[in-house]
């Protein structure tokens, strides 16, 4: 199977500039076939400016496309995922004015799965949509765009005038952004930069999908049973590698069974993949009895506890910085599943990115002068001495998490560590589709929660700004992913001169990185945990499996014939 | 109370004149005693419940364990060897860890860890003393209430009855069940707050005061049938004609002679509150972690059922044990009190 798959993907991988490879053309006898998923619950709205769930991410990448992408026919080479190419532009940008000018031109002939050609008219509707539906994107990503100002404020005059040009006749769109954004391309690869129809409504669609460019249409979704994608009669492959045309012709997804089931189901043949992690029980058993039809993938998530720097008693640094010496890692990767599954992480920023750094600034033998090469144990005389300097032993703490086992065991070792500090710790899990919004609204006055952040794109920035920036902090809305609090102009000043740095000098720019991380560590506004590999595991029939680090596994490319 | 039988016909009938001497309580006694069931079903609580209240010694100065902390990163002592608590699984893609299944040796985890890494033998003796607490206490109450609202329906009659009779319809009408998990869904979120007195979630009031109260239409009404045909007899319009006011006719005519009713029901009530607070503590709407009950360790080994089975198995047999137990002497005492009616009947 192996083998075959790196036979597809050569002629993809060599392809995306000159587009030589026709649809389907990687092996057109495996077209055909309806492919049958399962996850326990929906990934919420379809919304492409709105979906941010793992699940409708992966679920769109075969629907929409933006002016860039991600690839998304796999890897041909480590590390070839991480770069964003052209996708519906037919080239890289013309950047100008020392990149504050980006100039893509637009591919001919796209039609959207109602029919209609792609203008550049969508595509700056699409960018003023993502002001108007108050999409996660917005503000961090596109707050830079001249015009932005008023968007941001949701003022009904969001035109985004000067910020996004469309030129009908030349068929170019132009970006003006009011400061140099290294990161910019990313950040239009994200698919919430997916382009829809300029008449698409300028509100949540919620379980209706706009019309996409991609080989696929979603014809129906109910949250609480399933969704059904067809082929879109519309597509023709312009790149194999920004968007290929997909295998199966139908794909079926139900919700519903519980990640035991699926786990059965899958071992079975009921269906093909399942979304969820399989359950630590069942680990053993794939990796004995399955071990051909089990994909391990690193995938670039942290998991960490998000503090509330605004509520007791994590207000206090001197609390913070105690949870961080008082927390075993260990136990966290044993939860995980393992060391095969699961490394122990103080920072925010995955192994294999710009500015990550093994080191530890807590923990036994560390600290912010003279950090650990590595994680070392818990440190709890340490802790128990802030904590007792701090006076807020014996208050009460709620611990926010998800209602999945693993959260919940996790959650649980948080609890441990904190009463062992002298809190009054409990645990309250929520539904994971709400768990992630409800964190990040300051209006549900959490004061510690378990979650995790997997980049949106592979700079620095996507974790550090978005997660600590002062901008990405938005009081009384479910879409502030500073769920911390944490606002500190210097750091932003010095996040700012970083991403600077990346586009003139990446070397330095990796060393400022790494020190920012370091910055936001020693204010401690997280509680790092693991960074965590993938485990997917396919149906018999299933070949030609390919994983993206931004997309999951690449349901499109999946073999069932 | 026995001085209550002397001025009610359920006193000895010339039927049973050989034995009035023994009175009905002790003939009761002696009849459950010869009862081998109920005798051994006895024994079988009192050795449970005694394990129980041990819990604390077997967890500290036996298997010198925290059932309630998290040791997946801990190592247990056995045939001189260290082990993991939580061990890898031997698989070609090293997949996964499981944790220590039952040794079979105490205080070597005897039964296993739980997916937390703690000792499920422990964690079973703790569990048994929220769940038997909590069974036991929530059918005392459940009785209580049920016997005034039983009595007081039942001798008042009339717009009392109905009220009461109609209460208990409703109460009845709602599934046990959907009905005891709406109540903790609420309390277990916020806390049950009563005028000035609020009691935490996690305190263990709740769900005593919910299975309790779930299970009053249960005792309450065959209590009410009870007290109707009593409030008919003889002896009760007798002492109605004498003058004696109705609250002690209540306390010393009916209440005895529904004694015996109440006592049967206790066994079988506490039976289904063990039930209803596994199942709504296996549903994290009962204890709360982390306290343990048998109903949230069989929550903690639903995840491990392919590879640990005994985590969610031990705390099932515990529950079948002890419902079984009560059950047999719930008929025991019913068999020993019917001898007491059956004279009275004879009379």
């Amino acid at each position: 199977m192996r083998a075959r798959r790196w036979a597809g993907l050569a002629c993809a991988g060599a392809a995306w500039m000159a587009a030589a490879c026709p649809a389907g053309a990687a092996d057109p006898g495996h077209r055909g076939g309806t492919l049958r998923l399962t996850a326990t619950v929906s990934g919420g709205s379809l919304d492409p400016q709105i979906a941010y769930e793992h699940e409708n991410l992966q679920l769109e990448a075969p629907v929409y496309d933006g002016l860039m992408a991600f690839p998304k026919s796999g890897p041909v080479r480590p590390g070839d995922g991480d770069q964003p190419i052209p996708d519906l532009a037919d080239g890289p940008p013309d950047i100008r004015d020392g990149g504050l000018t980006y100039v893509f031109r637009l591919r001919r002939g796209v039609r959207f799965s109602n029919g209609q050609e792609l203008a550049a008219a969508d595509v700056a509707a699409t960018m003023r949509r993502i002001f108007r539906v108050n999409s996660p994107a917005a503000g961090p990503y596109f707050g830079d765009l001249v015009g932005a100002g008023p968007c941001l404020k949701g003022g009904a005059d969001c035109t985004l005038a000067g910020g996004v040009v469309a030129d009908a006749a030349a068929g170019t769109v132009t970006f003006h952004l009011a400061r140099p954004d290294p990161d910019f391309l990313y950040q239009l690869a994200f698919p919430q930069a997916a382009i829809v129809p300029a008449d698409t409504p300028g509100a949540d669609t919620g379980n209706i999908a706009p019309p996409g460019t991609g080989p696929y249409r979603i014809t129906s979704y109910d949250p609480d049973r399933g969704l059904r994608m067809e082929r879109n009669p519309y597509f023709h492959a312009w790149n194999p590698v920004a968007q290929p045309d997909g295998y199966p012709d139908r794909i079926e997804y139900d919700f519903g069974l519980d990640a035991e089931a699926e786990v059965t189901a899958v071992e079975n043949g009921q269906y093909d993949w399942m979304l969820d992690t399989p359950p630590g029980d069942r680990l053993g058993e794939l990796g004995d009895r399955y071990t051909a039809r089990v994909h391990i993938s690193d995938m670039q998530v942290v998991y960490y506890m998000e503090l509330n720097v605004r509520r007791p008693p994590f207000d206090n640094p001197a609390v913070r910085r105690a949870l961080n010496d008082a927390i075993d890692r260990h136990a966290v990767v044993i939860h995980e599943g393992g060391p095969a599954l699961a490394l122990p992480s103080c920072g925010m920023l995955p192994r294999g990115l710009m500015g990550y750094d093994p080191a530890c600034a807590y923990g036994r033998g560390a600290s912010a002068e003279h950090p650990a090469p590595s994680w070392q144990g818990p440190d709890m005389d340490r802790a128990r001495a802030l904590v007792r300097a701090s006076g807020t032993a014996g208050q009460a703490v709620s611990i926010v998490t998800q209602t999945a086992p693993v959260a919940i065991a996790i959650a649980g070792e948080v609890r441990d560590v904190l009463t062992a500090l002298g809190y009054r710790a409990t645990t309250r899990a929520i539904t994971p589709t709400v768990e992630f919004s409800y964190l990040q609204n300051t209006a549900n006055d959490v004061q510690i929660g378990f979650t995790g952040w997997e980049s949106d794109y592979p700079a620095p920035a996507s974790y550090l700004h978005t997660l600590f920036a002062c901008d990405s902090f938005h009081p009384g809305s479910d879409n502030s992913l500073n769920m911390s609090g944490l606002c500190d102009p210097a750091l932003d000043g010095a996040m700012r001169a970083a991403s600077l740095a990346q586009m003139t000098d990446p070397a330095r720019a990796d060393a400022l990185w790494r020190q920012v991380g370091r910055d936001v560590m020693a204010q401690a506004p997280v509680v790092p945990l693991v960074q965590t590999r993938r485990v997917d595991v396919v149906s018999a029939r299933v070949g030609h499996v390919a994983v993206s680090p931004y997309y999951l596994l690449l349901i499109a490319q999946l073999w069932v014939r | 109370m026995t001085t209550a039988f002397p001025s009610s016909p359920a006193a000895p009938s010339s039927a049973a004149a050989g034995r009035a001497s023994a009175g009905p309580w002790r003939t009761a006694g002696r009849v459950l005693l010869r009862n081998r069931g109920a005798m051994a079903s006895l024994a079988v609580l009192a050795l449970v419940g005694v394990a129980c209240l041990l819990a604390p010694v077997y967890a500290r100065d036996v298997a010198h364990t925290d059932p309630f902390t998290s040791n997946v990163a801990g190592t247990v002592m056995l045939d001189g060897r260290q082990l993991d608590i939580m061990q890898p699984n031997d698989n070609p893609l090293h997949l996964g860890l499981s944790p220590i299944g039952p040794t079979w040796r105490v205080p070597a985890y005897p039964l296993g860890a739980d997916s937390q890494g703690r000792d499920v033998a422990a964690r079973l003796l703790y569990g048994g003393r929220n769940s038997l607490l909590i069974a036991f206490s929530a059918a005392a109450l459940c009785i209580v209430v049920a016997a005034g609202v039983g009595i007081v329906a039942g001798y008042a009659g009339g717009v009392v009855d109905a009220v009461l009779s109609r209460m208990m319809d409703i109460m009845w009408a709602v599934p046990v069940y959907l009905f005891a998990i709406s109540l903790s869904i609420v309390t277990v979120s916020q806390g049950l707050r009563i005028g000035p007195f609020t009691v935490a979630s996690d305190n263990l009031l709740i769900p005593i005061c919910i299975i309790a109260l779930v299970y009053v239409p249960y005792a309450a009404r065959p209590v009410r049938g009870r007290v109707m045909a009593l409030r008919r007899s003889e002896f009760v319009t007798a002492a109605r004609g004498l003058g004696v006011p109705g609250h002690r006719i209540v306390l010393r005519d009916i209440l005895p002679n529904v004694t015996g009713t109440l006592v049967v029901l206790a066994p079988l009530m506490t039976a289904l509150a063990l039930m209803a607070e596994s199942a709504l503590s296996f549903l994290s709407i009962g204890v709360q972690a982390p306290a343990a009950s048998w109903g949230t360790i069989i929550q903690d080994g639903e995840g491990l059922i392919y590879t640990r089975p005994m985590v969610a198995v031990a705390p099932g047999l515990a529950i079948i044990v002890v419902v079984l137990a009560l059950n047999i002497l719930g008929d025991g005492m019913r068999d020993a009190l019917d001898v007491r009616d059956g004279d009275r009947g004879r009379g």
